[in-house]
């Protein structure tokens, strides 16, 4: 056979390349998200890019957050030709494309490959799903991050991917190998969507992406579509043969979920169908079908999720002293607002001790970041969790504001919590034995771990002197390191919970105006 | 595929089968009999005994000392109010880097990088005298200089923020990382210390250690010098030597004998340690001591430069009574000198 150079330059090629681009750079960009490598990277580039993490954002908080305007240029472009994004652009779409042409149907007979790409009823849902997440954003809580395909495949790098690489080949990805809270449901999930190719090609991406969903709405007002012209086609269907999207190409194009591959206009063996500028809108299927009752039911989906989320109390006074958020988070309920479960912070945080929620900040906290001290403990050195939050969950601190130091002296140092003693558990208190490695690690100075010295007759009659530790409250900013290093190691002699953080007014410990430096009123910081 | 009916199943010759497929049929079926006896018998451990829990023992490390020099002193405190130049001074002063150093060597320097702060505070190895030592060390005709450490904090996070990751860079130094990998068993004779994990990765190829740490207050065992550096060598439970913790130090000495220590007095942490945290609780005192002897060098670090009771320091008297070191730092060969 010949080699023609211009059978290479087909669209589906040059498609490909954009498609190894932009998933090359999701993987380096998630691969740099680390102390030794972030420097200038825009790490969060591609989260920054999703307009529905914009627009959910701007529901609840009613801003645009930073580089969240990025996601303007991929609003464009889907206005002037569709959901292009999906399959030039989206590392989770190409993802999914991969492994459906891996294990899924690609090698199966043409008519069983037609028939696995026609549009199904199931396709809407969604759009229900959508329409759920945004009625829980307009309630007042922020779901997209469930199902959000970057949010998703970033949450599922950090917490699964890397940790299994670093797994099968030790210090690959990380000094130290890192672990993550609940990270197999995370990776069955994972293997599920991928699996589904198997099943229905683009399982994801058909059925339940509400990023897609997103997008298709906006797509309905494209300018340019794939255009099928009846008076060259002969029926054969051999357009449905790669159609990503199952948009019907061969009938009235489903404008909401072509992908805009273009697979069909060259499978077409007739000509008949190409990407046009405003055809006419009788061969179109302009809007997504949505039923209104099926979005009314996704409405009372949304709302009732939000209802039952905040009624059942985690992020109000039933709050759990587990719930410790990473320095500079925003208000509880703000942060719901804000935090869209992405796990950047988790992916970036040196220490591991970020890690991804399960029931502790109740339904609405699901895989948002919380601080384990018996995985890690907040470096108080550090502001990469804040640097790389997309939405502001997490502020863009600094090193002075976090400590309290510098133009920040007036206000204090960021508190996560208050460590406790437990002293039925302590070396020093209860076995005799001295220990005060708490005290050795605090970080703040003067340290917030003290201790007294004290001669006590041992259980044999001898006399021992040692260290018994406490700590001063007003001094504790909750970095837990007190609890990652106390030798009692399944449930430590110290230990952080969340009363004292500085981020909610209701969690605060001691009392304002006080002498000690704890209580500096922290109003200055709600910022 | 098309399901086989019951006319192509029939058997054409009765239920005899070719000589060729019975062979391979019985074959098969006797070489995984036969397979799953040999592994069961390879595999088999008749007795009440687990494989992996023996009691393991650990190597010793070597003996990185130079023999005692009735010509050179062992200890020199060099004033100034630069890195390098108290350094060299500190150097010359011991003889030269020479004495320490031949061409080819690989030389492993372990700093004190435990915690994940700010050269300012004194609470890890100043990049300063990172950069001095090691470049010391090139002139010495070091064929390759490694750095290593085991901290507290996140190791990445410390190499980057104590500024040693960017000597490191500069002067084409290893850095190793504490991995997993870079951990095998010791074994000692000490105290308290008998088998424990260490950081072994460095020693597979070091020809001369040098130990360089800062001087620093210490909340439990009182300071934190050259002896206790070592510490950053061990991996595994290190939060239990706390029990017993003046013990463990002087083991150190009996430990590492290493080629060389220096000792960072150029701003000492007084207070608040091992961590520091604020400038108040450094003051600058302007010496470097180095010397052959980790507890002489201590010695003179406690008494002069945190300026204590040495009478306090326990760790360093178990050391001196087990003949490891001398703690009467002016009873051995020294010399001060400012640079």
């Amino acid at each position: 056979m010949k080699f023609h150079p211009q059978d290479f330059l087909k669209l589906r090629n040059v498609r490909r390349v954009a498609q190894v681009f932009f998933f090359s750079l999701f993987l380096f960009l998630v691969f740099v998200t680390d102390l030794r490598y972030l420097k200038g990277y825009p790490a969060s580039l591609f989260l920054e890019l999703d307009p529905l993490v914009a627009f959910a954002t701007a529901i609840t908080t009613h801003t645009v957050y930073m580089g969240l305007l990025w996601s303007v240029a991929l609003i464009l472009p889907t206005l002037l030709f569709g959901r292009i994004f999906c399959n030039w652009i989206c590392p989770y779409g190409i993802l999914h494309h991969f492994t459906g042409w891996l294990l899924g149907k690609s090698r199966a007979e043409e008519r069983e490959r037609i028939e696995a790409n026609r549009y199904k009823k199931l396709y809407s849902l969604k759009y229900v799903i959508l329409i759920a997440m945004i009625a829980a954003a307009i309630g007042g809580t922020l779901q997209i991050g469930w199902l959000d395909p970057i949010c998703l495949f970033h949450r599922s790098m950090s917490t699964v991917i890397l940790p299994m690489l670093n797994l099968f080949f030790p210090s690959s990805v990380y000094v130290r190998q890192y672990f993550h809270v609940g990270a197999w449901i995370i990776g069955f999930m994972l293997l599920f969507l991928v699996g589904m190719n198997v099943l229905i090609p683009r399982f994801f991406c058909r059925v339940l992406c509400p990023l897609g969903a997103f997008l298709g709405t906006l797509s309905s007002v494209a300018l340019w579509r794939i255009d099928r012209d009846p008076n060259k086609c002969v029926d054969c269907d051999l357009c449905l043969k790669s159609c990503e999207g199952a948009a019907d190409p061969h009938t009235q194009l489903r404008k909401s979920e072509c992908f805009v591959c273009f697979n069909c206009v060259e499978d077409c063996p007739e000509d008949a169908i190409s990407f046009k500028f405003l055809p006419q809108l009788k061969r179109e299927v302009t809007t997504p079908a949505v039923p209104a009752r099926r979005a009314f039911l996704g409405t009372l989906i949304g709302l009732g999720f939000y209802a039952f989320g905040r009624t059942s109390g985690a992020s109000d006074r039933n709050y759990d002293k587990k719930v410790i958020r990473p320095p500079g988070s925003v208000e509880e309920k703000d942060f719901l607002d804000r935090c869209i479960k992405c796990d950047q912070c988790i992916r970036t945080c040196p220490t591991n001790v970020l890690q991804p929620a399960l029931m502790e900040s109740g339904i609405e906290g699901v895989w948002t970041p919380i601080l384990n001290m018996k995985i890690g403990f907040c470096e108080v050195n550090c502001t990469l969790c804040g640097e790389v939050c997309p939405t502001g969950a997490i502020q863009r601190i600094n090193i002075e504001e976090k400590t309290g130091t510098g133009p920040f002296q007036d206000e204090g140092p960021i508190k996560l919590g208050t460590a406790f003693y437990d002293y039925g558990r302590c070396l020093p208190w209860a076995m005799e034995t001295p220990c005060v490695v708490c005290e050795e690690v605090c970080p703040v100075s003067p340290k917030a771990i003290y201790s007294r010295e004290v001669t006590i007759i041992k259980r044999d009659g001898n006399p021992i002197t040692l260290r018994r530790p406490y700590v001063d409250p007003a001094l504790c900013i909750g970095c837990g390191i007190c609890e990652h290093e106390c030798p009692v190691t399944d449930e430590a002699a110290i230990r952080v919970t969340a009363v004292g953080e500085t981020r909610s007014k209701d969690r605060r410990l001691l009392m304002d105006g006080g002498v000690t430096s704890s209580v500096r009123d922290l109003e200055k910081r709600q910022r | 595929m098309s399901a086989a009916n019951n006319q192509d199943l029939a058997p054409e010759n009765g239920d005899a089968v070719s000589r060729r497929e019975f062979l391979v049929r019985l074959g098969l079926t006797t070489a995984l009999v036969a397979g799953t006896g040999l592994a069961a018998r390879k595999l088999w451990q008749p007795k009440h005994y687990v494989p992996g829990f023996q009691k393991e023992t650990g190597q010793q490390l070597k003996n990185y000392s130079l023999e005692a020099s009735k010509v050179y002193p062992s200890l020199a405190i060099a004033h100034g109010t630069e890195h390098e130049k108290t350094i060299r001074a500190a150097l010359t002063a011991l003889g030269g880097m020479d004495r320490f150093i031949q061409k080819g060597d690989v030389v492993m320097i372990k700093p004190n990088v435990a915690f994940d702060r700010p050269p300012a505070l004194a609470a890890t190895t100043h990049p300063d005298a990172l950069r001095a030592v090691a470049k010391l060390c090139r002139e010495a005709g070091a064929a390759r200089v490694i750095i290593a450490d085991n901290p507290i904090n996140s190791p990445t996070g410390c190499f980057f923020k104590s500024g040693l990751t960017a000597v490191a860079a500069e002067m084409n130094l290893d850095l190793m990382y504490p991995e997993a990998s870079s951990f095998a068993p010791l074994q000692l004779e000490g105290e308290i210390l008998k088998n424990w994990t260490f950081f072994s990765a460095p020693f597979k190829t070091a020809t001369k250690v040098i130990g360089l740490a800062p001087c620093k207050d210490h909340n439990l065992c009182h300071a934190s010098m050259t002896t206790k550096n070592w510490y950053g060598l061990l991996g595994g439970r290190r939060n239990q030597f706390h029990q017993h913790i003046h013990s463990i130090v002087s083991d150190f000495t009996m430990m590492m004998k290493p080629t060389l220590v220096i000792l960072d007095g150029m701003n000492v942490l007084m207070s608040n340690g091992p961590t520091g945290g604020r400038l108040s609780d450094v003051k600058p005192m302007n010496t470097i001591v180095a010397g052959t002897d980790m507890v002489a060098v201590d010695s003179y670090g406690y008494s002069h430069l945190l300026e204590r009771d040495i009478a306090e320091l326990t760790y360093l008297h178990k050391a001196h009574a087990r003949g490891l070191g001398n703690i009467h730092w002016e009873d051995t060969l020294h010399k001060e000198v400012t640079a």
